[in-house]
Formats: C-alpha cells, sequence, structure tokens
C-alpha cells in the first residue's frame, strides 16, 4: 500500500515552499513511487554489504603544497544576488536557525 | 550531397589536413544548419557563435602553419548545459540558475578546448538532469530530429538531437540513469557511457553524485572512441576519478567479433518491450553472430529491484547536492524576503521545476530520521546485487547485449503526468549506472514508424576497448545511413 | 538540599594549521579581506568537486595517536546536512559512525593529583564561513540582514570529543590546558582561542552523587577562552544544582555563554536541527591506512608534555609542581631546555622563568615567543649570579632590562653598574662606615645579640646601592667587631 509522506514536514527540511496543489500531488505521486521503492527491501538481505561507489577505490589524497591561485573578490561576489563590503548579503537570520 | 556538418569528425580532420577543407567551412556549415533546422529541433539553450568563428580561425592558421595537431582540433561540438564552462552561461535547463555564469571550466572540455575543438553552444536538457524526454527544461522542450511530434529523449535530449541533425559533429552528454544512452537510441546516434570513473566529473553540475557519468554523442564508433581519447583519464580533481592513463582508443577498433562471447540479458526482450525494437534487437543478434561472435543467454536477476534502488539513491544524493542552490551566493533569489529561512524557502519554490522538488522532497524524506536504513541504506545493498549480477555474468561473456530503450520516441506530454512510467523508460539502462560498467547505445535499425531503435553493449569496467570494437564491427556491417527526413528538407 | 555532582563532556574544534584548506588548494590563513581566499570548490560553486588534503588527515591521526585512540583501519566522510549561510554547499563535509580516532583518553592534574578524562571520538570535517549580523544593535535577535565571508570556509576542523568524565570547572579548566599543551607539542594548530582555532563547547549536567544514569544535558557554547570555559561550565552547574534544589525540571537545550554579563542563556532551538540526514560523501572515497602508514606517523609523534614533565622532575630535579609550570606549555618548555642547553642551572633558571619573567610577560601582557628575553639570557642570568658577579636584585633589575631592550646581561650589568662589590677594600671602606654610624646596633652585637648582624649587612646593602656581596660584607663586619674589641 501506498507509503503516508509529512510533506509539509519534508519541505521545511528541504527549505521548499510549496504550493496546496504540489502538496497534495507529491504526497500521492510519492506514495506511489515509495511503495514500488520498498520492493528494495524483499532482496537487501543482512548479509549483503552496501555499495557506495561503483567502482572502489581508497586514499585518494592532495599534497598540501603550495596554496592555489583564488578567485578575486569581483569573480567570488560576480553571481551574488546581493552584495556589501566584500560580503555576501542575506536577510537576517533568525536567532538559533 | 551531403555537407561538412553531416560529416563524422574523423573525415572532417581528413580534410582539414588535406586542405579540402577548414575548421571555418565546418562550423559555417554547422550554423548554416543550426539556422536552418534549430527552430523546430531546439536542441540549444545558448549558442557561442563568435567565440566559435574565433577559435576556427585559430585552428586554421595553425593548420596553416603545417602544424600537426590533434584529432579534435577544429571538431564542432556542443555540450549540455549541465556542464561547466567559464564565462559562458551554464543553466542546467533550470530557472534557478538561469542568471549563472561559472568561473571555471569542466574538466572535459577544459581537455577537449587544450586540443583545438570547437565550442558551438550548450544544449538543452531536463532541468539538473533529471528526466528522460528533455521536456522537463525550465525553458522549452528539445524535438526529435526524426519526427518533431515526439521527444529526443532526456535528459541529455539537446545533445542527442543536435548531433543527430547536423547541428554539431560531437556532443557530450551526462547519464545518471540513462540520460546519454536512451537518447543516443531515440536520436539514432551512437551514445558511450564508459566507466564510472574514466573521465572525471569535476564540472559536472551534479544531481547524484555516485551515478552522474560523462557520455559521448558522436555520427560513428570512431569518433565515439577518438572524443573519448580525448576526455577519458585521471583527473587530480576529482577524487572519485580512477588512476587511467590518456590511451588511443581508436587504435584496436579494427579487431572484429571472431571468437568474442555475448549473452543477451534475458527478460529484457519480454514484455513492456515494444516490437519494432524487439525485431530490430533480434535482427541484430543474428548479425552479431554472423560476424562470428558466440551468442547465448545471460541473466541479470536484479534488474527490477535496480529501478527500484536507483529511484531511491538518486533523490537522496540529488537531494543534497542541490540544497547549495539557495539564493545566498549565485543563481535566483526571491525578491524581499523578511528572514533567511523565507528567503531560502522562496527561491527554491520559485527556481525549482516540478520533477526536482518531486525528487529533492522524496530524497529528504528517505534520508530523513529513522528512514535512512529503510531506505538508502537498502537501496546500496541492492546496488551490490546489481555488480553481483555483472560480475557474474561476465564470467562468461566478454559483453551483454540489450535494447537501449523498452520504446522509440514517444510523443509530447505522452508520459509527462504519470512519472513513473517515464521512469520505466530506463530500465535497461540503470544497472549499468549503478555498477558503473561501461555500455554504448549503437543505431540498429528503424521501427515501423521509421523511428530510430538502439542497441546496447555492456562490457566489463574499464573494458571500453572490447565494447567500441564490437560495435564499431556492427556498425560497420550494417552501414546504418538512414537520415532523419528534417535533414532531407533543410538540405533541399 | 540534595548532593550533587557535575558531569561535563567536553568537545573541542580545532583549526589545523596546514599550508591549503581541506579539499581545496585555497591558502589556509586567518584573517584578511573578506572572499578573497576561495575557489569555485570552497564557495560551493555548481560543479566543483572536494578533494581531500593527506596532511590534514596526517595530522588528526596524530592527534588520535597521542591521545591513545583506535585508528579505523577503514574511515568514511559522511555528509551533513542543514541550512545555513555560512555553509556554501549547505552540507557540512564530516565525520559520522567511522571517525578516524575512537576511544583513548587524556590525563590532567588537578591540584596535585592526576584524573584520566576518556575520550569519544576525534574525526575531521570542514569549517565553515563567517556571518556578520548587521543591524543597529548587534544582537543576533536584532540584526536587520547578515554578512558572509567564507575566507573560513573549507579550513580542516578537527574535532575531540571527551567523555562525560569532567567532574568541575577546574577539571575542565585543566583538561583544556593540557589539551592545548598537546596540540602546541604536535605542531598541527595554532592554538589561539581568540582567533578561533580552537574552539570548545561544554555539555553539563548534573546528578545526584553515586547516580548511574545522567542528568538533563545542556549544551553549552560560544566560549572564547580557557578562562569563559570555566566561568561557563562553573555557572551552568549551579543554575542546574539550584534548579534541581527548586524542585525544577531542566530541560535539553542549547545554552549561549555571554561573556560580558557571565551567564548563559537559552539559544531559540532551531525547529529541525536535529534531522541532519547523514549520508556517505559519494564524493571521497573511504580513508584505509594500513599499519606501514599509523606506525610510520606514531614515529613521527615529538615527546608529549606528561612524559616531558616526567623527564623534567628526574633530568633536572625540578619539583613537580615546578616541572608542570615550565612544561605546561611546549613553548615554554623549549624556552627551558634550550636556556639549560646554553648552560643554565635547572632550577634557578625554572624559578627565574616562571617567577620573574612570568610576572613581566603577565605584567606586559606579551607571551613568551614573542618577548625580547632569549634562552641565552635566562642561562647568563643563572650563571652570573652563582658566581657572584651579580645579586639577585642585581638580577632581578637586570632582567627587567632585558626584557624591556633586549640587550645582552653583561652590557647591562656594566651600564647600569649592577656588579657586585666583592674586593675587600672597597667594601671594608663601607664596613667601617657602617660601623661608626651605628654604634648602638654593634654594642648589642658586642654584647651578644647575634641577630643585629642582618640589620648592620643589610646598612651595608644600602649605602652600596645592592652592589656589596652579602656572605663578603657580613665575613668583614663580623671580622672587624670580633677581632679589635678596642677599636673604634
Ligand atoms: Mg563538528
Ligand atoms: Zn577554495
Amino acid at each position: 500500500m501506498p507509503v503516508e509522506i509529512d510533506v509539509d514536514h519534508v519541505a521545511r527540511l528541504a527549505r521548499l515552499a510549496l504550493s496546496e496543489e504540489e502538496r497534495e500531488r507529491f504526497r500521492l505521486q510519492l506514495g506511489l513511487i515509495l511503495e514500488h521503492a520498498e520492493r528494495v527491501r524483499e532482496v537487501a538481505a543482512a548479509d549483503v554489504p552496501p555499495t557506495a561507489q561503483p567502482v572502489p577505490q581508497k586514499n585518494v589524497f592532495r599534497d598540501d603544497d603550495a596554496p592555489w591561485e583564488c578567485l578575486t573578490q569581483d569573480e567570488a561576489l560576480a553571481g551574488a544576488p546581493e552584495a556589501e563590503d566584500g560580503r555576501f548579503k542575506v536577510p537576517r537570520i533568525v536567532e538559533g536557525e | 550531397m551531403t555537407e561538412l556538418c553531416d560529416l563524422p569528425g574523423h573525415e572532417l580532420g581528413r580534410r582539414f589536413r588535406s586542405g579540402e577543407a577548414s575548421a571555418l567551412d565546418a562550423v559555417e556549415s554547422c550554423l548554416r544548419r543550426i539556422e536552418a533546422v534549430d527552430g523546430r529541433v531546439k536542441a540549444f539553450l545558448e549558442r557561442t557563435d563568435d567565440a566559435a568563428r574565433r577559435a576556427a580561425r585559430a585552428v586554421d592558421e595553425r593548420f596553416g602553419r603545417g602544424e600537426d595537431l590533434p584529432p579534435a582540433a577544429g571538431i564542432p561540438l556542443a555540450l549540455k548545459d549541465v556542464l561547466a564552462t567559464k564565462g559562458i552561461p551554464t543553466t542546467c535547463g533550470s530557472k534557478i540558475l538561469r542568471t549563472y555564469v561559472p568561473p571555471y571550466d569542466c574538466t572535459p572540455w577544459a581537455r577537449l578546448r587544450e586540443d583545438g575543438a570547437i565550442l558551438l553552444g550548450k544544449t538543452n536538457c531536463d532541468e539538473f538532469a533529471m528526466g528522460s524526454s528533455t521536456e522537463n527544461s525550465a525553458y522549452f522542450p528539445t524535438r526529435n530530429p526524426w519526427n518533431p511530434d515526439t521527444v529526443p529523449g532526456g535528459s541529455s535530449g539537446g545533445s542527442a538531437a543536435a548531433v543527430a541533425a547536423g547541428e554539431a559533429v560531437w556532443a557530450l552528454g551526462t547519464d545518471t540513469g540513462g540520460s546519454v544512452r536512451q537518447p543516443g537510441a531515440l536520436c539514432g546516434v551512437v551514445a558511450l557511457k564508459p566507466t564510472y570513473g574514466l573521465i572525471s566529473r569535476y564540472g559536472l553540475i551534479a544531481f547524484a553524485s555516485s551515478l552522474d557519468h560523462v557520455g559521448t554523442f558522436t555520427r560513428d564508433v570512431r569518433d565515439c572512441a577518438a572524443l573519448l581519447s580525448v576526455i577519458a583519464g585521471k583527473d587530480p580533481l576529482d577524487a572519485t576519478s580512477l588512476s587511467t592513463e590518456r590511451r588511443d582508443y581508436t587504435a584496436d577498433l579494427d579487431g572484429g567479433l571472431d571468437g568474442l562471447r555475448i549473452g543477451v540479458v534475458r527478460d529484457w526482450l519480454g514484455e513492456g518491450v515494444e516490437p519494432g525494437v524487439k525485431a530490430a534487437v533480434e535482427s541484430s543478434i543474428d548479425r552479431l553472430a554472423s560476424l562470428g561472435a558466440h551468442i547465448g543467454e545471460a541473466s541479470l536477476p536484479h534488474t527490477d529491484y535496480a529501478l527500484s534502488a536507483y529511484y531511491l539513491i538518486a533523490p537522496a544524493e540529488c537531494s543534497s547536492n542541490l540544497a547549495r542552490y539557495d539564493g545566498v551566493r549565485y543563481g535566483h533569489r526571491t525578491a524581499d524576503a523578511t528572514d533567511v529561512v523565507e528567503m531560502n524557502m522562496r527561491t527554491r519554490g520559485e527556481g525549482f521545476g516540478d520533477e526536482v522538488k518531486r525528487r529533492i522532497i522524496l530524497g529528504t524524506y528517505s534520508l530523513s530520521a529513522g528512514y535512512y536504513d529503510a531506505y538508502y541504506g537498502q537501496a546500496q545493498k541492492v546496488r551490490t546485487l546489481v555488480i553481483r549480477d555483472f560480475a557474474q555474468a561476465y564470467e562468461r561473456f566478454d559483453l551483454l547485449l540489450g535494447p537501449t530503450s523498452p520504446t522509440t520516441a514517444f510523443r509530447l506530454g505522452e508520459k509527462a503526468e504519470d512519472p513513473l512510467a517515464m521512469y520505466l523508460s530506463d530500465i535497461f539502462t540503470i544497472p549499468s549506472d549503478l555498477a558503473g560498467n561501461p555500455a554504448i547505445s549503437v543505431p540498429c535499425g528503424l521501427d515501423e514508424k521509421g523511428l530510430p531503435v538502439g542497441l546496447q553493449l555492456m562490457g566489463r569496467h574499464l573494458d571500453e576497448a572490447t565494447v567500441l570494437r564490437a560495435a564499431h564491427a556492427f556498425e560497420q556491417d550494417l552501414g546504418f545511413s538512414a537520415r532523419p527526413p528534417l535533414l532531407e528538407e533543410a538540405s533541399a | 538540599m540534595t548532593e550533587v555532582e557535575a558531569v561535563i563532556g567536553l568537545e573541542c574544534h580545532v583549526e589545523l594549521s596546514t599550508r591549503t584548506k581541506m579539499f581545496c588548494g585555497c591558502p589556509n590563513e586567518f584573517g584578511g579581506d573578506p572572499n578573497t581566499r576561495v575557489c569555485p570548490v570552497c564557495l560551493g560553486h555548481p560543479g566543483s568537486l572536494p578533494v581531500p588534503n593527506r596532511q590534514a588527515i596526517e595530522y588528526t591521526m596524530k592527534i588520535a595517536l597521542a591521545l591513545g585512540s583506535e585508528i579505523a583501519r577503514s574511515s568514511l566522510f559522511h555528509r551533513k546536512n542543514y541550512f545555513y549561510p555560512d555553509m556554501p554547499k549547505n552540507y557540512q563535509i564530516s565525520q559520522y559512525d567511522l571517525p578516524i580516532g575512537t576511544g583513548g583518553h587524556l590525563d590532567i592534574d588537578v591540584g596535585g593529583e592526576t584524573r584520566r578524562i576518556r575520550m569519544n571520538r576525534v574525526h575531521l570535517e570542514e569549517d565553515t564561513g563567517k556571518t556578520i549580523h548587521a543591524g543597529t544593535t548587534g544582537r543576533i535577535a536584532e540584526a536587520d540582514y547578515a554578512l558572509e565571508d567564507y575566507n573560513r570556509a573549507g579550513v580542516p576542523l578537527v574535532e575531540v570529543v571527551s567523555e562525560p568524565d569532567v567532574r568541575s570547572p577546574e577539571e575542565a579548566r585543566a583538561y583544556l590546558v593540557e589539551l592545548r599543551a598537546l596540540l602546541e607539542a604536535l605542531d598541527v594548530s595554532d592554538v589561539r582561542m581568540e582567533e578561533g582555532s580552537l574552539r570548545c563547547d561544554a555539555n553539563v549536567s548534573v546528578r545526584t552523587v553515586g547516580a548511574e544514569e545522567l542528568g538533563t544535558k545542556v549544551e553549552v557554547k560560544n566560549m572564547n577562552s580557557i578562562r569563559s570555559v570555566e566561568r561557563a561550565v562553573r555557572y551552568e552547574v549551579e543554575r542546574q544544582r539550584e534548579a534541581l534544589d527548586r524542585g525544577q525540571a531542566l530541560v535539553q537545550e542549547t545554552r549561549h555563554w555571554d561573556e560580558g554579563r557571565g551567564v548563559t542563556s537559552p539559544l531559540r532551538s532551531k525547529e529541525y536541527a536535529f534531522d541532519y540526514r547523514y549520508f556517505p560523501e559519494p564524493d571521497l572515497p573511504p580513508v584505509e591506512p594500513d599499519e606501514e602508514w599509523i606506525e610510520k606517523l606514531r614515529a613521527e609523534l615529538p615527546e608529549l608534555p606528561a612524559e616531558r614533565r616526567r623527564r623534567f622532575v628526574e633530568e633536572y630535579g625540578l619539583e613537580p609542581a615546578m616541572a608542570r609550570l615550565v612544561g605546561g606549555a611546549g613553548s615554554w618548555a623549549d624556552f627551558f631546555e634550550e636556556a639549560v642547553r646554553l648552560g643554565a642551572d635547572p632550577r634557578p633558571a625554572a624559578n627565574w622563568m616562571t617567577g620573574d619573567l612570568a610576572a613581566l610577560l603577565r605584567e606586559h601582557d606579551v607571551d613568551l615567543r614573542s618577548s625580547k628575553v632569549t634562552p641565552a639570557h635566562v642561562a647568563e642570568i643563572t650563571a652570573l649570579v652563582s658566581d657572584g658577579t651579580i645579586s639577585t636584585t642585581g638580577a632581578k633589575q637586570a632582567l627587567a632590562a632585558v626584557f624591556a631592550d633586549g640587550r645582552g646581561v653583561r652590557e647591562v650589568v656594566e651600564d647600569e653598574g649592577l656588579a657586585q662589590i666583592s674586593d675587600t677594600s672597597a667594601l671594608g671602606a663601607i664596613v667601617e662606615q657602617v660601623v661608626a654610624d651605628n654604634p648602638g646596633p654593634v654594642e648589642q652585637f658586642r654584647g651578644g645579640k647575634e641577630g643585629v648582624i642582618g640589620f648592620l649587612v643589610g646598612q651595608v646593602m644600602k649605602a652600596s646601592k645592592g652592589a656589596a656581596n652579602p656572605q663578603e660584607a657580613q665575613r668583614l663586619l663580623r671580622e672587624r667587631l670580633t677581632a679589635d674589641p678596642q677599636a673604634g
């Protein structure tokens, strides 16, 4: 049976404003998709190890050499919707957020 | 007569060197074709005509000085708009990045530019590569040159259509669930998704990091090998790129099929597969046998579960990868929000399209408190099972074979309202993305509607050579020469 | 009132002093014009990818080894997902259930006795950018907007988490002092709390003595010095004790330490802050050190503060308390051993350092490394005192002068005429004068009041402006007063 999702809660977690219509549609669609997806449990036995990377690798590092060339302040701020004194400007941050 | 823009890159290269044609001629030919057909195909989001002309002249000068330039020199190409290009808008087909201009180049393009390849522009795609029809672009849908009422497939539909329509000679796309091979099949071009980690992902704007691959679109397999030779190989900027040397994949194309063991994947020609697709693939199997391949039956029992695993892993990674689009550093920001949370929420609500929102919600949910083990964790186990399926199959076979897509190009809007149905069109391509093994789609005929069918050949990790060798032999013998009707009009 | 004890766990963040950042090649330096030490990677630009800094991994393993932690044979980076504008990707690359180091311990010394604080974990993550809450009042709650600088974003940050074994504010201080000394000895961080290269949060709860289960845990943040950690913990323990006495229930929360007002106050708890949606970072392969690599790093470990202090006691015969003072910080221990190498008498050298020198440093608020006084100076001073060239008083003046302008000690002694007068003729004259000027005391001495000699020596010192050698002065006085009673 379809999975029940608290879309409001999840949308808040994802910082995603949804319309009433979107919330309802996603609730139904995602319920069905998850019902289908849950089939993974039928075969994912305890003795099967998970795979994170299709081609396993390990210990891939950078040497801590001389620093590379950085962007200039102008380049860094080029795409900023708003900036001030060389910094990215954002609306007030509510305490604790 | 065929125009320069309809020739494969290796033939153009020959003419550049013999003086029969110049890089500028090739670029102008592509630009004329774009002018002629792109109003209907709509493959391009951004064009760089002037830069392309300048680059072509520079290459011609070097040829003029008798310099010995690499095979990519002077070849006009297009890049899917999820590949970062310095100073050139890169939108991922999304409104949230409408204004975004990257301060750096993705590694594959950096290497191609280094070799003298010429960028014609950025091609349309499903928003953030999420889709199988290019209808999810925030800007406009791209049409299939073989029939403008149908989709080119996706998400790399713009790149596939551009190569099919002669608007570009080469193109790059990205394949996370089939987004290179499926549009390649639907547009009748050669499309390769190599081993995970063979081509750097640096500058590939992430959808699902552990599944994202850069892939190629070309006219023929020789070009595919040539293009791969330029962009494959270790990149220090991508920790997941494999330590492999640069090599020339065109060197051993002509080995033929003799003695090659090819396993036809059981159940991949069963229900859900269109008759036209089934027929073309089956005759391809006979052709391969007649060319000396040993054909047997292979099985990938977890294929259905692979699809389920994919729709847990990809959205989970996407929900995290797309968190950076918050209206702070670049891209869209909503107007007059009173605090940062409201700003984030409205910016993302306005900037993302339907499919992207759906997957962000799905992925956020499947990772959220208490669900990780039930979903992402389990899906990663299924991933192990899929890899084991392939490993077992490759004990008996050198290559595996099946259709690239269960259908040929479908009509615009046909699946737009039904996500699950749309997801099913990737059922044969997703397993190789989960397992990371190389897979190619080569045209193997037309269905009764006159739409191209793709034959998929899959190989062992890092065994691109065998995949290309077999695809080349098949292609040579088949001599697929049909062209989109649109082109006859265009050149008429 | 019920007898309660404090249960404290400390969570320290240490910025590593690598040349470049954790996942990109940008310089890892404090300060700089805003957003000038950034690149597509640490600005979280679409398509950019992280590549780990080997040096940062090795520093982390060294810290873990120095704390006796178990080094994971397979360790993973995870993504910690939450939105905050100082985080360019809106997830922090951190570690979760497979950190580089687990377990271990740090021995601290409180009031002469040693306590063992167990470690929970040592893990590696990336730092965030810096937010300025701009507005009329400067209080976050009333800010009109905020400004982001990402120069610090992506700086390698090691998280050292203790078990809740700390029992008092004093122990919290001792723990931080010891941890800072350890990090300084390893030379993996600037460990400057004022600059934020060492930061500490405290998890504080109280429970009735002997109780097994822990009380309600409160996380205290925003302490920017070891002293403020001690103060904040003391305040918080008291607050909780009083609440319990008043029968109030405590809430699990995060509280903000206000240095100025000396109180902690609750931060409005972030609605979904607890749900970080951790999952393995798909852009980074696992870290799997082999035996060889781990042993190589173990072999590179320097002598750690505890061992070094033990050696100071054995090798230089310092009192344990004195060894703790000189060996407290690596810079002091190095200074001390250098002075000894240059011929200083260990005990006097230690005394001068922890006495007068420490006082001067405190008074002028400079730290040892940046002061003009060198180990050579201290060596010279102890030498000149022991060979009698200068008196202790002279030495104090000499040290003050050296501290002021860094001149050589002998030069100072010359210029300021601090050398002691030991030759009999010069001193004899002064003695004669003192005897003449103090008939009373002289009589008392002759009458058997031995103690008066001290007063007379004092007079000689006074008359010689401290330049007389007191031993010599006393010898001459006795000679003069006993030899010939008639005279005078
Ligand atoms: Mg942390
Ligand atoms: Zn950087």
